[in-house]
């Protein structure tokens, strides 16, 4: 089945050695609970319910012994919500005790004020609190109702706590990307770090991705804010697709998916991204034998993902040294061929090969969905979805349901 | 962010206390602790010449002995300027 492997050069440019894999991951995704208190409408692991064979305490220290062995230096731990598993925070201490230092994201529902000089206190962890607009209005829309007075209090708490370099990380859309300066401003007003990444079309992402993926225009105006204020901002380097527009970003410029990258989901198995949510792109799981490690050296799907690309459109491209024909979990959600134009090309390209799609093919879906099955409190209300009704009516007015004809 | 270290390669340095390397099938991948910085080092040699540093009386005198030729040595002074800067290696006291 796997091809013969081209052979590694040796010396040449990073660039080049990343593409061939490494014998650890540098940017290790781990979900650690598909729990979520919020119900996201762009959520990339589709989470909400907790699954019952996710890791337990004990095998979630053996992963970390693991990944301290194997010297992966740091984890970027999220969810679902990682902080509603009861032991979230005994793990983080044991990942640390263990020379693997956290980064974590989450919507901050945990991070009162006792929590937050608990992290203050505590060196080698990073926290990342999400946020989608840099107003109320614009974020619940998307996170749900109440979830930006959440973001904020905690980062209020962090700020306070004396916490240092805590992250504002915004998942960049067409209904925010107008207001990056305003995240800029808040996230200074806290003495924060200010993140942005690219919204995938993964998970409950592929339902609102036509609505809600930046226009051409903005993905033209993202790129020249970035030139001018990426030094101070992180991406991830989620962004590498705009290098086409002329000047390469800094950052990696290559997509990652099992060669520096990889997620590990809550019930232990190993993907090529966190993007990349789907069977075609599962490698093995930790509770295999051979654990993590023999996951990430010897499976076959990495070892194909571990080739240059040499075919294909976009190897045509005049562009393509640039953006290396971009996010391979964005193109495969939506449908496009692997080897062809990321969907948000830069060059137009992408539209084009949206555009000639089979329309009689449906885009490919993720096997697993953990959405919450009902309404939750907070429910955003881009989808027009009602919201959870009062437990009482007076609830709401102390007039409703009055007939006062 | 930036540090005020001047590499001088006439004098001794060593692999900073807070700073592992992973060995890589390129070189190593280099990571530091404390201000959580990850660098590279694109070649076996310039792996070794990093991790005998402590063990000769200059960064010179390391690079000589890790049999580096002749015609790369400025590029393997530059690469140790550059892990200066960002902390990787640090000044020794004695020689």
């Amino acid at each position: 089945m796997t091809a013969v492997l081209p052979e590694r050069p040796v010396g040449g440019r990073l660039i080049d050695q990343f593409e061939y894999g490494l014998d650890a991951p540098i940017c290790l995704t781990w979900e650690l609970t598909y729990a979520c208190n919020l119900a996201c409408v762009h959520c990339l692991s589709s989470s909400g319910r907790r699954d019952p064979r996710e890791l337990s305490t004990a095998e979630a220290e053996h992963v970390i012994d693991e990944l301290q062995r194997m010297q992966v230096f740091y984890v970027n731990v999220g969810g679902g919500e990682p902080t509603v598993r009861p032991d979230f925070w005994h793990l983080l201490d044991y990942a640390i005790g263990h020379d693997v230092g956290v980064k974590f994201s989450t919507n901050g529902v945990k991070l009162d004020k006792t929590r937050a000089a608990q992290l203050a206190r505590t060196d080698y962890v990073d926290v990342q609190i999400s946020l989608d607009g840099a107003t109320a209005e614009v974020n619940d829309r998307v996170r749900g109702e109440g979830s930006f007075a959440t973001a904020t209090r905690a980062l209020a708490n962090l700020a306070e706590a004396g916490m240092k370099d805590f992250k504002v990380s915004v998942v960049v859309t067409r209904e925010n990307a107008g207001q990056l300066d305003e995240f800029k401003a808040l996230t200074d007003s806290y003495g924060a770090q200010l993140r942005i990444t690219r919204l995938r079309p993964s998970g409950r992402g592929a339902d609102v991705w036509d609505q809600l993926h930046p226009t051409q225009a903005q993905q033209r105006d993202l790129y020249q804010w970035l030139l001018a204020n990426g030094e101070h901002v992180l991406t991830g380097d989620s962004f590498f697709h705009l290098s086409a527009f002329g000047e390469a970003l800094p950052g990696l410029n290559l997509c990652g998916a099992g060669r520096v990258v990889c997620l590990i989901d809550p019930v232990g198995d190993v993907y090529a991204c966190p993007f990349a949510i789907h069977e075609n792109f599962l490698a093995g799981n930790v509770r295999d034998e051979g654990g993590f490690q023999r996951v990430w050296q010897s499976s076959e799907l990495f070892a194909d993902l571990r080739s240059p690309q040499t075919g294909g459109a976009c190897t045509k491209c005049a562009h393509f040294d640039a953006c290396r024909g971009g996010c391979m979990a964005a193109k495969f959600f939506t449908g496009l061929p692997l080897d062809g134009p990321d969907p948000e090309c830069v060059q137009g390209y992408g539209e084009t090969a949206l555009a000639a799609r089979d329309a009689s093919l449906t885009a490919p879906r993720s096997h697993l969905d953990h959405s919450h099955t009902g309404p939750v409190r907070g429910q955003p209300t881009l989808l027009g979805m009602p919201a959870i009704p009062p437990a009482k009516i007076c609830d709401e007015s102390p007039l409703a349901g009055l007939d006062l004809r | 962010m930036a540090t005020d270290v001047v590499f001088d390669a006439a004098l001794p340095w060593q692999r900073a206390r807070s700073v592992a390397l992973r060995p890589e099938p390129f070189g190593a991948l280099v990571y530091h602790f404390g201000n959580r910085k990850l660098s590279f080092l694109k070649s076996k040699q310039l792996v070794s010449v990093v991790q005998t540093l402590a063990d000769h009386p200059s960064a010179l005198a390391a690079i000589e002995a890790g049999g580096v030729p002749e015609a790369q040595r400025p590029a393997y002074v530059k690469a140790l300027a550059d892990l200066a800067r960002s902390q990787m290696i640090e000044p020794r006291e004695s020689a």
